[in-house]
């Protein structure tokens, strides 16, 4: 009898710890193939930790006060989201086309941009360069569709997580020091970029392996921008969810941004002038056609909110525009 | 009709577009006969960019007042209606349910409410919107193009006569001639900057744009309106309905218009059935007066290259052109001649508001710009019927052409005149086969 019951523990534990193996989510860096395309990106991890967010910078006062922030441990994109794939999304005929197989039920219920009327890459090229020009909006959307497509919840990063895997451990100025003649060799920026967004990748990476951190596009978080948040953001993983349609908070400078513009604790804003070159009302609720300086980046948190706050971020209904 | 390719009668017509030198004054019959002084808008066709049109004419600070509006379908009025009344309030737009027009005919009644018109449907009613507010003497904002086909042009330029007759000011939508980048570029070039112009380079290719699918119980008729863009009597191709504006400013940096177009077009990947009859890719050299040719390509193909812009090579020099902002000249070593500075640049589409509405506040008549606007659009035109054809025509046999797309009768229980197959499919032309003109 006794030893009936052993054999049948042996093998329960047995099934369980395969359950574990298969289930257990390894907290190292992937590259993730969007399913059924040659498509393919890589997620770094981001050890959870503290750090010191903001700046004593008087020139702008919006970075202060320097304060203490704990962030959770997330995946960061170790490149800016390129037009290979954000294409892909924004043409349900082009990703069929594409396609190896069917691209889904769901996927094909998906809500898509409205495949905008301008030249959205304004001359800048496509291949391996940012996508630019996206709402925040349409940056959620794109990480709603790879959700319905991989099943794995990306997100936009929040202020203090861009800045977090900015920083990379340091408290300088730029992760690598304080000289700024030395952004040339990790970023695209005013001064070198002969005005244009330029292919990812192609400059060094910053210590936790982040390319183009700093410069060619400047990129979404989720987080409304307001001077004063600082003064009164909650010390562990503080964000600022966007309720008004503008300012929202951009990250890294681009292209287009001198030197002295940028650095890991500089906050940019989004602004209504970015559509003014619209000529449709209502305005698109996915484009910018003032902005090509513009991209985005994806984060995944290690520990994924439940299913109905993953659908609640997705689904978040985007606001009027005119 | 005869056209007109000599540089002075070119330069006679675009004059007006640059400066005041038909500045005269005209009479407002109503106008000022409002006891606060305002003017009357009716917007025909309430669709994105006709109401982004009424948010510009608000926002040139005139006292401008809104009284009538007109579309085909209710929703799309309502629609429209919304945003105006919620950004600029009942005090600016005055559209009772008597005012809101909608069918086939609503337009009439519209542009009979008003002083100015706005009129932004899809492109293939703009002749008869157009006719009708020149013969009812009004004042006109129109989207471009301003025709699908030759017979819709020769409406437009019939009228435009009449218009400039009766000096009604006429703005058309081809913005790039209010966009200060072509301005100071174009004007370098036509003083001699890079020499003769000898050839060029305009390009409208990209991803493509929105498709409205078949709803249940939509009539024939109905899908086509709502799905304007793939069915020709209504767009023109995307060749006539957006790569115009790159046409049009290969006419305006030529001063004239091509004696002869050749071309090549197909379907190559759009090609389902809620993509109708139109093509996705059409590449044109139309050949001017003085032999010099301008290659034009559009093309709709999602994952490859996009381009926008417009290159010009001259006996001295060359000029790199686009919508964002850039006007570059340069001598054949390199050597920069004018660069325009991108930052702080007008917006275009108000721009052109503010220029009409200053000058309607003013009583004055400086705008004509409905021929040299028919005449690019008949440009794009000719591009198009060599690609469906597969000839070579020249600017009179495309402008006499006799095929009219329109369809007989305009109602929602009405056939238009190219429809699908069983399989849902329609037909789309055949180079080599199909007649264009």
């Amino acid at each position: 009898m006794l030893f009936r019951y052993r054999i049948l523990l042996l093998f329960i534990v047995a099934l369980f710890t395969a359950w574990i193996l298969k289930n257990r989510v390894l907290f190292e860096a992937y590259t993730q193939v969007i399913p059924g395309t040659q498509v393919k990106f890589t997620m770094v991890p981001i050890p959870g930790g503290s750090f010191l967010m903001g700046s004593a910078n008087k020139k702008y006062s919006d970075e202060t006060p320097a304060h203490r922030v704990e962030i959770e441990p997330f995946w960061m994109g170790t490149h800016e989201v390129t037009w290979d794939a954000f294409e892909l999304f924004l043409d349900k005929n082009y990703e069929t086309a594409i396609s190896e197989g069917p691209i889904g039920q769901v996927v094909d219920g998906l809500s898509r941009p409205s495949l905008p009327y301008l030249d959205m890459t304004f001359g800048m090229g496509k291949e391996g360069k940012p996508a630019i020009g996206m709402t925040q909006y349409g940056a959620i959307q794109y990480c709603h569709w790879l959700y319905l497509k991989t099943g794995i919840f990306y997100r936009l990063p929040t202020e203090a997580e861009w800045e977090y895997a900015a920083k990379a451990g340091t408290e300088s100025t730029y992760f690598f020091g304080e000289d700024a003649d030395k952004l040339s060799e990790y970023a695209w920026i005013g001064e070198n970029s002969n005005e244009s967004t330029q292919k990812v990748g192609s400059k060094k990476a910053n210590p936790w392996g982040l390319f183009d951190i700093y410069g060619n596009v400047m990129e979404w978080t989720s987080d409304q921008y307001e001077a004063d948040f600082y003064e009164r953001s909650p010390e562990k993983n503080p964000q600022n969810p966007s309720i008004k349609l503008y300012p929202r908070v951009v990250r890294g400078g681009s292209y287009k941004h001198k030197a002295e513009e940028i650095s890991s604790a500089r906050r940019f804003q989004s602004e209504p002038k970015w559509k003014q070159l619209d000529p449709q009302i209502p305005k698109s609720q996915w484009w910018f056609p003032e902005a090509p300086f513009l991209g985005m980046r994806l984060v995944r948190p290690l520990n994924p909110p439940s299913p109905e706050e993953i659908k609640a971020y997705y689904t978040k209904a985007p606001i009027d525009d005119y | 009709m005869k056209p007109e390719h000599s540089r002075r009668n070119f330069m006679k017509t675009s004059a007006i577009i640059t400066g005041g030198i038909l500045t005269s004054p005209f009479v407002l019959p109503k106008a000022y006969a409002a006891p606060d002084n305002h003017l009357k808008l009716a917007l025909i066709g309430c669709g994105g960019r006709g109401t982004g049109a009424v948010f510009q004419a608000f926002e040139t600070g005139h006292p401008i007042k809104l009284v009538a509006m007109a579309d085909a379908f209710r929703d799309r009025l309502d629609g429209s209606l919304k945003p105006i009344l919620d950004k600029y309030g009942a005090e600016k737009v005055d559209v009772p349910e008597e005012r809101k027009f909608v069918g086939f005919d609503a337009y009439k009644q519209a542009i009979a409410e008003a002083d100015v018109v706005i009129l932004a449907t899809p492109p293939g009613f703009r002749p008869s919107h157009f006719e009708e507010a020149v013969n009812q003497g009004k004042q006109i904002f129109m989207e471009k193009p301003v025709a699908t086909d030759a017979a819709g042009i020769r409406r437009v330029l019939a009228a435009a006569e009449i218009a400039k007759a009766k000096k009604l000011n006429v703005v058309v939508g081809l913005q790039r001639h209010y966009q200060s980048n072509y301005r100071e570029t174009i004007q370098r070039i036509h003083d001699g900057a890079i020499g003769d112009i000898t050839g060029g380079q305009v390009y409208w290719n990209d991803g493509g744009v929105w498709v409205r699918e078949r709803q249940p119980g939509q009539t024939e008729m109905e899908y086509q309106m709502r799905n304007w863009y793939y069915f020709n009597w209504l767009c023109g191709d995307h060749i006539t309905e957006q790569h115009v504006h790159n046409i049009d400013v290969a006419n305006w940096v030529k001063q004239g218009y091509p004696v002869k177009a050749e071309g090549t077009g197909g379907r190559l990947v759009r090609t389902g059935k809620e993509h109708g009859e139109i093509f996705d890719h059409h590449v044109v050299t139309f050949t001017y007066a003085d032999g010099s040719v301008i290659h034009s390509e559009c093309r709709h193909f999602p994952g490859a290259a996009n381009r926008v812009d417009e290159s010009f090579q001259g006996t001295k020099g060359k000029a790199y052109l686009s919508a964002g902002n850039h006007g570059n000249l340069s001598d054949w070593k390199g050597n920069a001649i004018y660069s325009h500075n991108r930052e702080n640049n007008v917006n275009p589409y108000q721009q052109e508001h503010n220029e009409l509405w200053d000058a309607l506040f003013k009583g004055e008549y400086k705008f004509a710009d409905a021929e040299n606007a028919a005449k690019s659009t008949m440009t794009s035109i000719m591009g198009r019927y060599a690609t469906y054809s597969g000839k070579v025509l020249t600017w009179e046999e495309a402008l006499n052409g006799k095929v009219d797309l329109f369809p007989e009768k305009l109602a929602w229980d009405a056939s238009p005149k190219v429809l699908p197959n069983e399989d849902g499919y329609y037909p789309h032309a055949i180079p080599g086969k199909t007649q264009v003109i």
